[in-house]
């Protein structure tokens, strides 16, 4: 069994690392009822005896002493990790995983990369060094960070850098949260598309999420759960957005709904390969097969059932309902319709009761509208694994390499070149030193050469008359199960 | 004589795991049909070959579980300690930390050279457990990377170091759409490294299973373990114990031989296919009469007409100027042959990998995964052309 690293880098990263902790514990305390460290905690938690001061005290095998996550956290500004610190999973984490400081990153790529990435480039290394001799056989490492502000941005996409010629056999999966077009902070452009070009050259896969999307699928949640004829019916622990502060109160920070959706998303591509199934799929097989050019491993992911309904006797028709969800533009966690674009490849990863045929029977249902492209026409990757996650009885999420992502891209380069176009704000970057002109250009056309490959298999693209109709249908008569609770 | 089998990747243990419960049930089945003397030779017979003996009485499997990643070895070694009626050897696993990520190449080249000393050893060990060693059976997939690769690997090491002893691969041709993305390249360069080096490859599709579970077994929710256990259940009435012309309570010591040289008389045509009749439901055999003439009908017209099961069968197509050629076999029905019909198979999926390849806009989709340890472009044009030879050779017939 393998091990993975979390590294969480700045605000954003670090309280979607928290609600990812929070659930990882939740989800293996639910599996793990005798309380013995089995290789499937060993993935993300050491076990360590808590009394001995210093390094010496993991526990490879036998009853659970304290769990530890395998983890780096990091932030240049203290508040969100103190707080992590304070909270309810202080004894996961231990000082020894940390690199903060007081300034913070001021929003600035610039600032985050260069400046704190020289300044903490040792420290980081150490950090790293450590997590993996704890590591009987290191996988990947998990990367979560957001891409508009400085620190999560710069110092995050400085990480990968380093990752990549340290332990160049190491997967680098990184989950990047774009900034949606409401986003308040004005240079996000600037530091996502920095950011992007690291992205591009030094990241393994990339799972890119939009805040928009998380925040309209919670208010589609809410909506459910509250419009009265379903509200009893619902399964409080089974929403997607729950976690323990939720159960106990209303969520305080508007944030952890849309945090918790995302640490399940990373919970669930790892199901396969942390617990057992007919049909496993280990992390390095979601690179080989969804990752046709090295370039192109921007992955859409979607996440259903977002609920689950108190009724116990669950129809054939609601699990295919389960499957049809993920390929709805509604689930999906950027602004993007991946039926009416072109798949270059696409994973199903189902947990809990569902078996192969149910698999085989969706993928025929589904296959013929959605469009391939031409020399991957058969190109489903799939997994069964037998847990499913907390409070449901089964659960999907996809992962497609699709030509959707496009929209998200191009938008981006238009929000920067209005702002490249007046100069505005660039004196910030500029003065760091190491920034000059050449560093946005330069990502500015690593960024274009990417959207003209998908431009070019979208030219590929053969959608007839008839397709189109059939897709659009297929949709309305979506949007109207959705309407009709109960459904 | 012994068979030891080898099970390779997470395909390879669940099948195995079904293949040894089948055939240890099947002998000691406790409705007897026969006298009893008949069922202890039978019994005797069909435990050497596939069963050691221990000290306190529990048949051990002459197996060895070989998988790049734990989970599914495991599982597998605990469900048949469980039975308490057989269980694997203790020693007889190797396992690896991490997997092999569905690449052929990193199973062949990395996998295998890194591993061939221990796994080789287990099997050497398996072997010198035999009397004497009638041959090997592997079982694996092709749309991986372990099963695949790694199982390329080992056969190839197999007719180095045992060159006397028969390889039969057991290969699951994986489903159509949707199991692995890249098992196009895979199944190609499994097909074409075992056909030098294998003897004969019993191929199996997990399409085919599935229809049979679907129409003649009538199973609701079809899960792999279904599909394993009818897959189980026609690799046993192959390798159980069938009379020799002496007489009744002989039994034909060589069963690889056996099969051999009735089925793979020139090595240029070395794939089976089962047919095997019939396929029911457990509940549904008591409502159910047959004779031996009529099964025998339905095989001989499943075999001419290139039907998988007994439902749907053309009735239409005459078989060609020669005649098939007959087995007499007790067991219930299962004629593997050679036929022409697997040489469409790989016409088949050979065009669908073909096209990603080599189509206009020379499309080289997911070969920097391959070329990272060391399979290249010419690798995989070496092996098309192997395959459309084979494929030629067949045509000719």
């Amino acid at each position: 069994m393998t091990q993975s690293v979390v590294i969480q880098v700045g605000q954003c990263g670090n309280q979607i690392g928290c609600c990812f902790w929070d659930l990882a514990l939740r989800e293996h305390a639910a599996v793990n009822q005798k309380g013995i460290y089995d290789e499937a905690l060993s993935s993300f938690f050491r076990n360590v005896d808590a009394r001995v001061v210093g390094d010496g005290g993991s526990i490879s095998k036998g009853k659970i002493s304290s769990l530890k996550a395998r983890a780096v956290l990091i932030d240049m500004e203290e508040g969100v990790v103190n707080e992590i610190l304070q909270g309810p999973l202080r004894d996961v984490f231990d000082s020894k995983q940390l690199i903060t400081n007081v300034s913070g990153s001021g929003n600035n790529w610039a600032v985050g990369h260069k400046v704190f990435g020289s300044a903490y480039q040792e420290q980081i290394l150490e950090k790293l060094r450590k997590s993996a001799e704890h590591c009987d056989c290191l996988q990947c490492f998990f990367i979560i960070h957001s891409m508009g502000g400085g620190t999560g941005s710069g110092l995050g996409t400085f990480l990968l850098k380093v990752l990549e010629d340290e332990f160049p056999e190491v997967y680098r999966f990184v989950t990047s949260v774009y900034p949606s077009s409401e986003d308040d902070v004005i240079t996000s452009p600037y530091n996502s598309i920095l950011a992007m070009k690291e992205l591009s050259e030094h990241a393994d896969c990339v799972l890119p999420i939009d805040n928009q999307s998380l925040f309209d699928i919670i208010s589609k949640i809410d909506l459910m759960v509250n419009s009265g004829k379903l509200g009893a019916a619902v399964k409080p622990r089974s929403l997607v957005t729950a976690s323990a502060e939720a159960l106990r109160k209303r969520h305080k920070k508007p944030f952890d709904a849309m945090n918790n959706i995302v640490a399940n998303v990373l919970l669930s591509l790892t199901s396969s390969a942390r617990f057992e199934g007919s049909l496993n799929m280990d992390l390095n097989e979601i690179s080989m097969n969804l990752v046709p050019f090295p370039q192109l491993h921007y992955l859409v992911s979607s996440l259903t059932p977002l609920y689950t309904l108190a009724d116990v006797n669950i129809p054939p028709r609601r699990l295919d309902q389960m499957f049809s969800d993920a390929f709805s533009k509604d689930h999906q966690l950027i602004r993007a319709n991946p039926r009416h674009s072109l798949y270059l490849a696409c994973a199903l990863m189902v947990r809990g009761d569902v078996q192969i045929s149910d698999l085989r029977r969706n993928i025929e249902r589904l296959k013929p509208s959605l469009q391939f492209v031409s020399w991957n026409q058969e190109g489903w990757k799939t997994s069964l694994c037998s847990v499913p996650p907390v409070g449901h009885s089964h659960s999907l999420l996809a992962l497609a390499n699709n030509t959707c992502v496009k929209p998200t891209f191009l938008e981006l380069r238009e929000r920067f070149t209005r702002l490249y176009k007046k100069k505005a704000h660039l004196h910030h970057y500029l003065q760091v030193d190491g920034m000059e002109e050449g560093c946005f250009t330069e990502a500015v056309s690593s960024l274009s050469a990417l959207i003209e490959e998908y431009d070019r298999l979208d030219a590929t693209k053969v959608f007839l008359q008839e397709d189109l109709a059939l897709a659009q249908r297929t949709e309305r008569k979506e949007a109207e199960t959705m309407k009709i609770p109960g459904r | 004589m012994s068979i030891v089998t080898v099970q390779l990747g997470q395909c390879g243990n669940q099948i195995g795991f079904e293949v040894f419960d089948a055939l240890f049930s099947d002998s000691h089945c406790s409705q007897g049909f026969c006298s009893k003397k008949e069922n202890e030779a039978y019994q005797a017979s069909c435990k050497e070959r596939f069963f050691s003996e221990e000290e306190n009485g529990v048949p051990i499997a002459r197996a060895v579980l070989v998988d790049m990643e734990p989970k599914v070895i495991n599982q597998t070694l605990s469900k048949a300690a469980q039975s308490g009626r057989w269980k694997y050897g203790q020693h007889s696993c190797f396992c690896q930390k991490q997997g092999s990520g569905n690449n052929w190449a990193y199973g062949y080249s990395v996998h295998g050279p890194r591993h061939q000393e221990s796994i080789m050893n287990l099997i050497q060990k398996e072997v010198e457990k035999c009397d004497s060693l009638s041959g090997f059976f592997i079982i694996m997939s092709m749309a991986g990377g372990t099963g695949s690769g790694l199982g390329a690997f080992i056969t190839q090491n197999l007719q180095d170091e045992f060159s006397n002893s028969l390889r039969m691969n057991q290969i699951i041709w994986p489903y159509g759409t949707g199991e692995v993305i890249v098992q196009n390249y895979n199944s190609i360069l499994t097909l074409s490294h075992l056909y030098r080096s294998s003897d004969a490859l019993l191929v199996h599709e997990n399409d085919a299973v599935h229809k049979i579970c679907a129409k003649l077994m009538n199973i609701k929710q079809i899960s792999f373990s279904d599909i394993n256990q009818v897959l189980a259940h026609q690799l046993g009435s192959v390798f159980q114990p069938t009379y020799s012309a002496e007489g009744s309570s002989h039994y034909r010591r060589n069963p690889l031989g056996d099969l051999m040289e009735n089925l793979v008389p020139h090595p240029e045509f070395k794939m089976l296919g089962i047919r095997n009749i019939p396929q029911m439901p457990e509940n549904s055999l008591a409502y159910s009469a047959f004779t031996w003439a009529g099964l025998l009908k339905h095989l001989r017209q499943m075999l001419i007409s290139n039907a998988k099961m007994e439902e749907g069968i053309n009735w239409q197509v005459r078989p060609p100027l020669s005649g098939l050629p007959p087995l007499g076999r007790a067991s219930v029905g299962a004629e593997p042959h050679f036929n022409t019909s697997i040489a469409n198979l790989v016409i088949l999926r050979g065009k669908e990998a073909h096209s990603a390849d080599l189509g206009e806009q020379k499309v080289t989709a997911y070969i920097h995964q391959y070329t990272k340890f060391g399979v290249e472009e010419e690798d995989f044009l070496d092996s098309f052309t192997l395959l459309e030879q084979i494929v030629a050779s067949y045509c000719n017939l």
